[in-house]
């Protein structure tokens, strides 16, 4: 069934046919249409969940926490200060290897106070052990909240997910989604089995303390699960596509002429749809130009981008964040992969910063500088 | 030798979660302790504030009903002191 719908409540939908038990929320915008959609599900009896109207973040997703722990699918939504507030709880939610899946409707971060897109807010918490996944459309974000449980839920991993999309520039806009219905998502995603439940019965003690003799074991546990997600991932994208007929790259990556380029754009998020426009008129051009999505920002695609890079001359990182003191996340991550390989030239640019529209011809001119030294903000 | 390795092994669970309940009993804490409650058997009127208020259950009822700190797992907070309302409990600085 297509229907036209906000992005936001694309999100409202998924998180419906997937029917998590709790969902504690607070709202904050640009996030707050998801919430008050789940919120509308559940007084209209379409969605049997405990919906926890909480005092701060910081509560919600302590709330999504134990709701996990005590062996329940758990959903919740923030964007922006509200996730900055979550941080010391985003750690213990990953470290105790909770599937929490979280929507986050990325906007900037104060000051000066903003409510506009960006990706600091989690490009900030990339060290969180969270997976994080950046969609580009309505679809996208539908299908990856379904996909989110699937792959955190999956035993090999037992990690939580941030399904990121753009604040406004996605979770405001209305296009047309394919809405699958209750029984093919019920197919494709399996009830949630937890490794340990809080249960008088069979009493266990979580978040018990870790002393230096164990700690880093554990530690490494979660990096290990970390890198095996990505197989999960790029498995729970195949079988999606095969269930629902579509699906996005190989899951963690997405490329867009990108086989014979030889200059390519790298973004996150929504302005890897403005950059197929322009890919698309470089090329009319004469100039072979392609588009590399990443979708997964944490587990990192190393050997997709790798593949997907080879025999480029050069590329572009179109950053919505930045790392004050140095340069853009994304930026870095390409650098330090192809360190001491040979590989194309890589220049980082910093946009779309609380809200400022990344236009065609900022991506023309990102193209066009990639030989230029130092990281170029596009105003 | 063999079996001492054994137990050295860490049980990896997945989130670190303790699933062999009771561990916190072989765990010992009171050497932790600086200060030591003492009990005035003279002043005590046996109300049982101290009791309710340790927060590690550290304190028993013995059978004449008298309460006693186990000292396997006291680690000196001075709750019990704070509380009691007779004032027979005293801190003393542990002596090592």
């Amino acid at each position: 069934m297509k229907n036209i719908v906000q992005a936001s409540e694309a999100v409202a939908i998924a998180v419906k046919l997937c029917s998590p038990g709790v969902i504690p929320i607070y709202p904050i915008t640009p996030q707050t249409v998801i919430v008050e959609r789940i919120a509308d599900f559940v007084n209209d009896g379409e969605l049997n969940a405990e919906l926890i109207h909480t005092e701060s973040e910081h509560s919600s997703i302590s709330a999504a926490l134990g709701a996990q722990a005590a062996g329940v699918r758990t959903f919740t939504a923030t964007a922006s200060q509200g996730l900055a507030l979550m941080h010391e709880v985003l750690f213990i939610v990953s470290g105790m290897r909770m599937p929490v899946v979280m929507a986050v409707a990325n906007r900037a971060l104060s000051a000066p106070i903003n409510i506009w897109n960006d990706h600091q807010d989690s490009v900030s918490e990339r060290d969180s052990g969270w997976i994080q996944l950046y969609v580009e459309s309505a679809q996208e974000a539908l299908d990856t909240v379904i996909q989110g449980f699937r792959i955190g839920e999956n035993k090999d991993v037992l990690l939580p997910a941030m399904v990121c999309l753009d604040g406004f520039t996605l979770s405001h806009v209305y296009e047309p989604v394919e809405i699958p219905s209750k029984k093919e998502v019920e197919r494709f995603l399996p009830r949630f089995r937890p490794a340990y439940t809080l249960d008088p019965k069979k009493p266990v003690t979580m978040g018990a303390i870790g002393f230096p003799d164990t700690y880093m074991e554990f530690r490494s546990e979660v990096q290990k699960a970390m890198l095996r997600s990505s197989a999960i991932i790029k498995k729970t994208n195949s079988d999606f596509r095969k269930s629902f007929k579509r699906g996005y790259g190989n899951g963690l990556i997405e490329g867009y002429r990108i086989s014979d380029a030889d200059y390519a754009i790298m973004a996150m998020g929504t302005v890897c749809g403005t950059a197929r426009v322009v890919v698309d008129e470089l090329r009319k051009n004469g100039i072979k130009a392609g588009l590399i999505k990443v979708k997964a920002f944490r587990p990192f695609p190393s050997a997709e981008i790798l593949a997907a890079a080879k025999g480029l001359k050069g590329i572009a990182v179109i950053d919505r964040n930045i790392s004050l003191g140095y340069e853009g996340a994304l930026c870095s991550e390409l650098r330090s992969l192809f360190y001491s390989r040979k590989g194309p030239v890589i220049k980082g640019y910093i946009a779309g910063l609380g809200g400022r529209d990344i236009t065609p011809a900022h991506l023309k001119k990102a193209i066009k500088n990639i030989g230029k030294k130092g990281t170029e903000w596009l105003f | 030798m063999k079996k001492k390795k054994k137990e050295n092994v860490i049980r990896l669970t997945v989130g670190s979660v303790v699933d062999r309940p009771g561990s916190t009993v072989k765990n010992k804490t009171g050497g932790w302790r600086s200060f030591r409650p003492v009990f005035d058997s003279e002043k005590c009127r046996k109300c049982g504030m101290c009791w309710q208020f340790c927060p590690d259950n550290a304190i028993k009822k013995n059978k004449k009903g008298e309460f006693v700190v186990d000292y396997d797992y006291c680690k000196g907070c001075g709750i019990c002191a704070k509380h009691c309302p007779f004032k027979a409990i005293k801190m003393v600085k542990e002596e090592k």
